[in-house]
């Protein structure tokens, strides 16, 4: 047996803070990076007798989130208490929904190297963050500015079989929260987060495998990272004839390793119960379609749109409405051009390096960029120049046409003065005009850096390299 | 007659007319305060200087012509669970005996409002888990009736303070008879609301699903002017009713409404077990209100065993989750030897939680974990929903139910402890019924023992039938001699006329 005869069954539970300026249950502003303790008041700091307020706009988001995320609303939902002791939960109970959540059901389908993947949602809930402790040597500090800022928790099913359709599906959600503006999802800043189920078993066997939970993990890359390391741990495991313990493990950034963080969350017991406090949540139909009216074209919708009009790729199409910005970008570049490929190319091969993995900011104008697209497209400059002119782009927003134009970077298209040039090239190397015709392929590309020096590499490469050709032949 | 025998109306009355100024009436109850205090320990904090500028105030607003309402310029406590702005709210605990909040209650809010007076906070069971008062993490509360008997609980101080005159009405809050048993005890009138028609906003939770507070006041009209200034739609809490119709005219009109016809119901099963004395008045209360046109039937109410275990397994639920957030670390007492986290926790929790909170929290914590809580939390909530139930039942077939508070007026101090918790729990048999299904419920005084003590019923109705039961309660106060005050104000009266001849 080897690691290629077991597969992952892997459960993803994302948490996801709401835009809401407010939280959940009292007026304070949701901002984050405010100094310590200046968000808060009485009741998220859980003085006696405060008492919660639900904000109806926080309901408002979840169920934004939960129609985009195709699942069912439920017309009545409550709030649980889940109690625990630690410092930066006030209450000493997180404000939850544990027995029944705002919706059930939906999916999200993700392009894989595999086709097309359906990752059905159990469910989501509502509820509310908590604080965040400062360690220091000999103490702790306790910022209580998250206490009460909302929350939607995501459950997937056991659904996800590979790290590439974890990070799939995460980008997705990503994309549809950022959409529906249900949220910033930024994971540098916390307001992604994610928890990993995973277990593992023989391929094709139907039957789950003992379970360990990840938490907390912050960035698309960790979740991969993280997802293959354990994969790999727990097939060591079974492959020495060990068993896998359900436990909670925490993954090592540095490492790249899981590492057991406590074995008895397992048996950790919240005593959930209805929070007395709070009433049902009610949402009727018209709230639904007030929702369903409002809500902006999504990823999907994008993404067949961009596949039908560009004859774009799965691909292409998932990457281009991965991030609203990007689309919106792209939306306004397409228009200027009439090479919708060649921006595509652009925006995915030259331009993608420069996104970090919460920020997809194009720092030059979708105009500027469709115009370079035209440029390139209608062969005016070479995909070299192209990538040199875009350098000077990035560098401050310009005209590129005007720019090809003053510093003389156009292609040079005409196979007379081309044909000059060509023949000056075959005169002064005939060794490598030799080589070549004796079958040594390479010193052809040769002859070609010697055309494109000549040119300052404006030569049409395409059209020199048959002219290139040709003239050998002609020659022999 | 003397200033502390006078009722809301009378001092509101005098107040208007010029006889009296809100200055004299506060000092003459913080005189009394001053005197009896060392004997009843009504009050776990004295405002004076607070109550003095207070009075100041609504003297000066009835000189400019102002009148905020029927309350104002009298003094009045709180029970100390109720947030005071800048007056500390130690809820009877160690865990907040410095706890000073930087918000008022919403009915704080109300009183000021209605130019109210406070003379102090009450004491109380510490977090109101209790029904003796004993349970006070400061001191007892002793009955002014006989010194030597609990005030009741878990509203102890305010009741005591009311029957002492060291205040001419208080403010308690109720759980499971926290209002309405101490009234009882106390000879005085207590309502518990419909859940729902006063905020709880600012008010500590043992229960957040039971907790209300109302007052308690020497006659039923004095209630229902208090009634009137604190059941006011607050929409900060959640839980507060939309829809809570107040009668035209408010309680105080709905006083003075025909008696009727009304049906009053008698629950056969409250009969079982009572002292001799309870059932005289409950007998003699039924005769009344039937030679006054009452029709009174006889009913019968199912589930009463189960509907009080049910209450203790709710409400030690909710007040297990309540009660941790006084862990030491936020607020509050933290034990000076705490190292770790851990040790914050264990130690500040065991050195400054009681010994009653400490049991209700074990229990709620048992009762909530995996292993139990279909066959503790679920169930209990399932008979919740049957007494809801039966009341329905019930009050199809009558307006109002006529019972007794308790089985006997209040025992001696420290004879609750000793007996079993089971004992202990089943004399609230008759007061949790109301709270547990979110109805209303006011106690007033039926009469004294042969040894002096007083004697309370209680009448229960459909939600939000306050107006019905003040009704039915002043008929009965109004066809009764008052009840005479404890014998510990005739002795410091005499005492005064002594001194000051």
């Amino acid at each position: 047996m080897s690691v290629l005869d077991y597969e992952s069954v892997i459960g993803l539970e994302v948490h996801v803070e709401l835009k809401t300026p407010q939280k959940l249950f009292c007026d304070c502003s949701t901002t984050f990076g405010a100094p310590p303790n200046t968000q808060v008041c009485p009741v998220c700091l859980a003085m006696p007798g405060t008492l919660p307020l639900l904000n109806r706009e926080c309901v408002e988001y979840a169920v934004r989130a939960g129609l985009a995320l195709h699942c069912d609303i439920a017309p009545s939902s409550r709030f649980d208490r889940k109690n625990y002791f630690y410092p930066d939960l006030p209450k000493a109970y997180q404000v939850t929904q544990n027995f029944a959540p705002i919706c059930t059901g939906g999916y999200v389908d993700v392009a894989t190297e595999n086709g097309m993947r359906r990752i059905r949602i159990t469910r989501i809930h509502l509820e509310e963050d908590a604080g965040k402790l400062i360690h220091h040597d000999d103490h702790s500090l306790v910022d209580c500015n998250r206490c009460g800022v909302p929350l939607i928790e995501i459950v997937t099913e056991p659904d996800i079989r590979s790290s590439e359709e974890a990070v799939a599906f995460l980008r997705k959600l990503r994309a549809v929260v950022r959409y529906t503006d249900v949220s910033d999802g930024k994971m540098n800043e916390g307001s992604l987060r994610c928890d990993v189920n995973l277990s593992i078993r023989k391929k094709g066997e139907t039957t789950f495998g003992q379970r360990v939970e990840m938490k907390n993990i912050n960035s698309f890359n960790f979740v991969a990272r993280a997802i293959e390391s354990e994969f790999k741990r727990q097939v060591a495991i079974l492959e020495e004839g060990g068993t896998i313990i359900q436990e909670t493990r925490r993954f090592d950034e540095k490492t790249g390793e899981t590492s057991a963080l406590r074995k008895k969350e397992s048996a950790a017991d919240y005593r959930y119960f209805p929070d007395p406090d709070i009433g049902e949540v009610l949402v009727n139909k018209e709230t639904i379609a007030r929702i369903l009216a409002s809500m902006p074209r999504l990823p999907d919708e994008r993404k067949a749109m961009y596949k039908d009009t560009y004859e774009l790729s799965d691909y292409e199409a998932e990457r281009l409405t991965a991030d609203k910005d990007l689309s919106d970008f792209f939306e306004e570049a397409v228009k200027e051009t009439s090479y919708p490929k060649t921006l595509v190319n652009l925006i995915l091969t030259d331009l993608s390096p420069l996104f970090g993995e919460d920020e997809t900011e194009v720092p030059l104008s979708p105009i500027s960029l469709g115009a370079l697209a035209d440029l390139l497209g209608k062969d005016i400059i070479n995909s070299n120049t192209g990538r040199k002119v875009l350098k000077v782009m990035l560098e401050e927003d310009q005209d590129p046409v005007a720019y090809v134009e003053e510093n003389n970077l156009a292609q040079i298209n005409d196979p007379e003065v081309l044909q000059s040039i060509i023949d000056a090239t075959v005169n002064s190397n005939a060794r490598a005009v030799n080589d070549y015709r004796r079958g040594r392929t390479p010193a052809l590309r040769a002859l070609m850096g010697n055309v494109m020096r000549e040119t300052q590499g404006r030569a049409n490469p395409i059209l020199a390299e048959e002219m290139l050709k040709a003239t050998i032949a002609k020659n022999a | 007659m003397t200033i502390t025998d006078m009722t809301i109306q009378e001092l509101a009355s005098a107040l208007r007319k010029g006889d009296l100024s809100s200055y004299e009436i506060t000092s003459t109850f913080l005189n009394n305060i001053e005197r009896l205090e060392p004997s009843v320990g009504a009050y776990i904090t004295v405002t004076k200087d607070d109550a003095l500028s207070m009075a100041e105030e609504a003297d000066m607003s009835f000189r400019e012509g102002d009148d905020p309402g029927l309350l104002a310029g009298i003094p009045m406590a709180l029970k100390d669970n109720i947030a005071t702005s800048g007056i500390r709210t130690t809820n009877a605990s160690r865990m907040l005996e410095n706890f000073v909040p930087a918000y008022d209650a919403y009915v704080t809010t109300c009183l000021r409002k209605n130019g109210a007076v406070f003379l102090g906070k009450a004491n109380m069971d510490e977090f109101s888990m209790g029904d003796s008062t004993e349970a006070s993490a400061f001191h007892v509360t002793h009955n002014p009736y006989d010194a030597s008997r609990v005030p009741g609980g878990s509203s102890g101080g305010s009741a005591a303070a009311v029957a002492a005159g060291e205040a001419v009405y208080a403010l308690g809050t109720d759980t499971g008879g926290s209002i309405c048993q101490p009234a009882a005890f106390c000879g005085l009138v207590g309502m518990r609301p419909t859940y729902g028609l006063v905020s709880r906003r600012g008010i500590t939770a043992y229960a957040s699903s039971f907790d209300q507070a109302g007052p308690i006041t020497r006659t039923v009209r004095d209630n229902a002017a208090v009634l009137d200034a604190i059941a006011v739609r607050d929409p900060k809490d959640g839980m507060a009713s939309r829809f809570a119709p107040v009668p035209d005219g408010g309680y105080v009109g709905a006083t003075e409404n025909a008696f009727g016809n009304p049906v009053i119901g008698y629950v056969e099963e409250f009969s079982k077990g009572l002292n001799p004395s309870v059932r005289g008045a409950l007998e003699h209360a039924l005769q009344f209100y039937e030679s006054t046109g009452a029709r009174v039937v006889s009913l019968s109410f199912p589930h009463l065993e189960e509907a009080l275990a049910a209450y203790y397994l709710l409400t030690s639920a909710e007040g297990y989750s309540a009660i941790n957030r006084y862990d030491g670390v936020h607020y509050g007492y933290r034990a000076a030897d705490a190292e770790t986290v851990d040790d914050i926790y264990m130690l500040s929790r065991s050195d400054a939680l009681g010994l009653e909170v400490k049991c209700r929290v074990l229990l709620g914590s048992y009762l909530l974990s995996k292993e139990h809580y279909d066959a503790y939390y679920e169930k209990a909530a399932r008979i919740r929903t049957l007494v809801i139930q039966a009341f329905n039942t019930l009050f199809n077939a009558c307006d109002a139910i006529l019972a007794p508070v308790t089985t006997g007026p209040a025992p001696l101090l420290g004879t609750r402890n000793s007996e079993s918790l089971n004992g202990q729990y089943s004399s609230d048999r008759f007061t949790v019924l109301a709270p547990l299904a979110g109805l209303p419920a006011l106690a007033f005084p039926y009469g004294l023992t042969q040894e002096g003590l007083p004697i309370g019923l209680q009448l229960m109705g459909p939600r939000f039938s306050e107006g019905r039961l003040y009704m039915l309660a002043t008929a009965y106060e109004d066809a009764h001699e008052r009840l005479p005050r404890p014998r510990l104000l005739h002795e410091l009266r005499n005492g005064n006329n002594h001194e000051c001849p």
